[in-house]
């Protein structure tokens, strides 16, 4: 049952994300994006990391995909199709991709990954990673990440501000 | 398991009873497969009989706050008017606008309304009447929540129209906006319950008193974002008919717009019942079988929304956004602090939780005084330059 799930789950990511790549329309590209983000949530949902699930959608569904989206949105000429998907650059963009894909291919393959020992996940998970954030092991990163959210947040407000 | 027939109990014996049923000759997994799709079938019935109700109730409401009848053709009061709306909205005519981008008009009506639909999986009905008890509860319904924007964008672009659009653009500037005291609001509930799962928010008030007597200022808070992410009056700017018409659904029309209206409307249960899971104490009551209770205070909060709607004009949109980002967001920060120190300082809960109260009333006192302030700044500006 939980592999056929898996299967399903799974097949859905990756047709979306092929459909992302493909499409021409880069609205429709963006609607696909978030069917592969709300995929890959379910995959963890399955791997019984339901904060993980959560947090995914709630960002990158309710956040970044919404400024995407608005970007796009604001970009003329999305529907014209005398308007040519590729560039002069395709050439080089395509080496570059594909050096990409053989590193991280490269990496997947030789990484000697670590399988954690298998079971349930402690019931008071999400207590106990909030606790690790603020223990002396992650606390001065989790207080780096937040100075530069707030770095980034003074700065683009002080873009947009009215001279 | 044991199957105890009671009136609390009742509906969670329904589904026992069944399951038994299945099990004497079903294998169990296709047991478990139809008892979880029977689940979902049975959360969309209750999203689709609570939109007939809620929508005879929200124009019973507005005629008596403009003192007419309503509707009264059909049936008794005309309850049956829910039914003639529906059968209307299945016979209209499907209209496409030949320039609509078709996969996105197609597909904005149904994001919308999973999106509200999928809400209903976390709410609380009742004791031990949870559909999916997750330990991220609160954090899926925020989640799933933000799935309708989506919907809501992909309806504005698809339509192409220029007033959808309007109303494209300002649901990412609203909700979004809103988004961030709602979250901090529900923060503060999860601190003092000390969990994110929606039956332990219950029964944490069970111990500690309903939230909405210990947090006022913060639940004034999350009732003002709430209103504003469900699109109800003063904040429902992005179907504002006076400005841009209808908004998002101005071309649909038919079934595609009765779903659009049927995940507004579930979008009002769900916040309503989630924010009397998060402030009134759920299904808690004496007496009454509890989701009895958990019904009696949704419907009471529905109403209040109903009432705010007939009483009070719609705001202009930058009005929204500045009190958003002004007053909403800084107001909420200050109340997250407060909570997380008195929670941590104070390990008395009856102590705690008066000086919680005083503290929250401070902080409608404090929030309410600059406001005046600015308003009279802004006044005295206004007639200093009048005068020169």
């Amino acid at each position: 049952m939980a592999q056929a799930i898996f299967i399903i789950l799974s097949l859905f990511t990756l047709g979306c994300a092929l459909v992302v790549v493909t499409n021409r329309n880069l609205f429709h590209s963006a609607l696909y994006l978030a069917f592969v983000f709300i995929g890959v949530a379910g995959l963890y949902f399955m791997l019984q990391a339901e904060f993980f699930a959560g947090i995914q959608v709630l960002i990158y569904v309710g956040a970044i995909l919404t400024l995407i989206i608005f970007a796009i949105m604001l970009s003329r000429d999305l529907m014209n199709p005398n308007v040519r998907g590729f560039n002069r650059q395709w050439w080089a963009a395509a080496i570059v991709a594909g050096l990409l894909f053989l590193a991280l291919a490269v990496v997947l393959v030789r990484a000697p990954w670590p399988a954690a020992p298998a079971g349930e996940p402690s019931p008071a998970f999400i207590a106990e990673l909030g606790q690790a954030l603020v223990s002396p092991a992650y606390v001065l990163p989790f207080e780096v990440v937040s100075i530069l959210l707030l770095a980034a947040l003074v700065g683009s407000i002080l873009i947009a501000r009215e001279r | 398991m044991e199957n105890v027939w009671t009136i609390e109990n009742v509906w969670n014996a329904i589904g026992m009873a069944l399951q038994n049923w299945l099990a004497g000759f079903l294998p169990a997994w296709l047991v478990t497969l139809i008892m979880d799709l029977l689940v979902i079938v049975v959360l969309l019935a209750i999203g689709i009989v609570a939109v007939l109700i809620l929508s005879f109730l929200e124009r019973k409401v507005a005629a008596r706050a403009g003192d007419r009848y309503g509707p009264n053709r059909w049936g008794p009061y005309g309850v049956l008017q829910p039914f003639a709306d529906a059968i209307k909205m299945l016979i209209k005519e499907d209209i496409v606008p030949h320039v609509a981008d078709r996969f996105s008009f197609n597909l904005a009506p149904v994001i919308v309304t999973v999106g509200a639909v999928m809400t209903y999986a976390v709410l609380p009905f009742g004791r031990n009447m949870v559909a999916a008890n997750l330990n991220i509860g609160i954090l899926y319904f925020a989640a799933v929540g933000s799935l309708s924007i989506i919907g809501l964008l992909t309806a504005g672009w698809g339509s192409r129209n220029k007033y959808a659009l309007i109303s494209a653009f300002r649901s990412v500037a609203q909700l979004i906006t809103y988004e961030v005291p709602l979250a901090l609001c529900i923060i503060c509930v999860v601190m003092l319950a000390g969990s994110l799962s929606t039956q332990d928010i219950v029964l944490a008030q069970q111990e500690r008193g309903w939230f909405f007597l210990l947090m006022p200022g913060i639940f004034i808070l999350y009732f003002l974002a709430a209103s504003a992410e469900m699109i109800r009056c003063p904040f429902d700017l992005l179907e504002a008919d006076s400005e841009i018409v209808a908004g998002h659904f101005i071309e649909y029309s038919g079934m595609k717009f009765a779903l659009f209206f049927l995940a507004e409307y579930i979008h009002l249960f769900a916040g309503s019942a989630m924010m009397v899971t998060l402030f009134f104490g759920g299904w808690l009551g004496p007496w009454l079988p509890s989701w009895l209770w958990f019904l009696i205070k949704t419907f009471v909060v529905i109403f209040v929304f109903m009432w705010i709607r007939n009483t009070f004009p719609r705001i202009r949109i930058d009005q929204v956004l500045k009190i958003g980002w002004k007053v909403m967001v800084p107001a909420g920060l200050v109340g997250l602090a407060i909570t997380g120190f008195v929670d941590k300082l104070i390990a008395d809960t009856l102590i705690a939780g008066v000086v919680l109260f005083v503290c929250n009333i401070a902080l409608i006192v404090g929030v309410s005084y600059f406001m005046g302030r600015a308003q009279r700044q802004k006044e005295m500006a206004a007639e200093g330059a009048a005068l020169r």
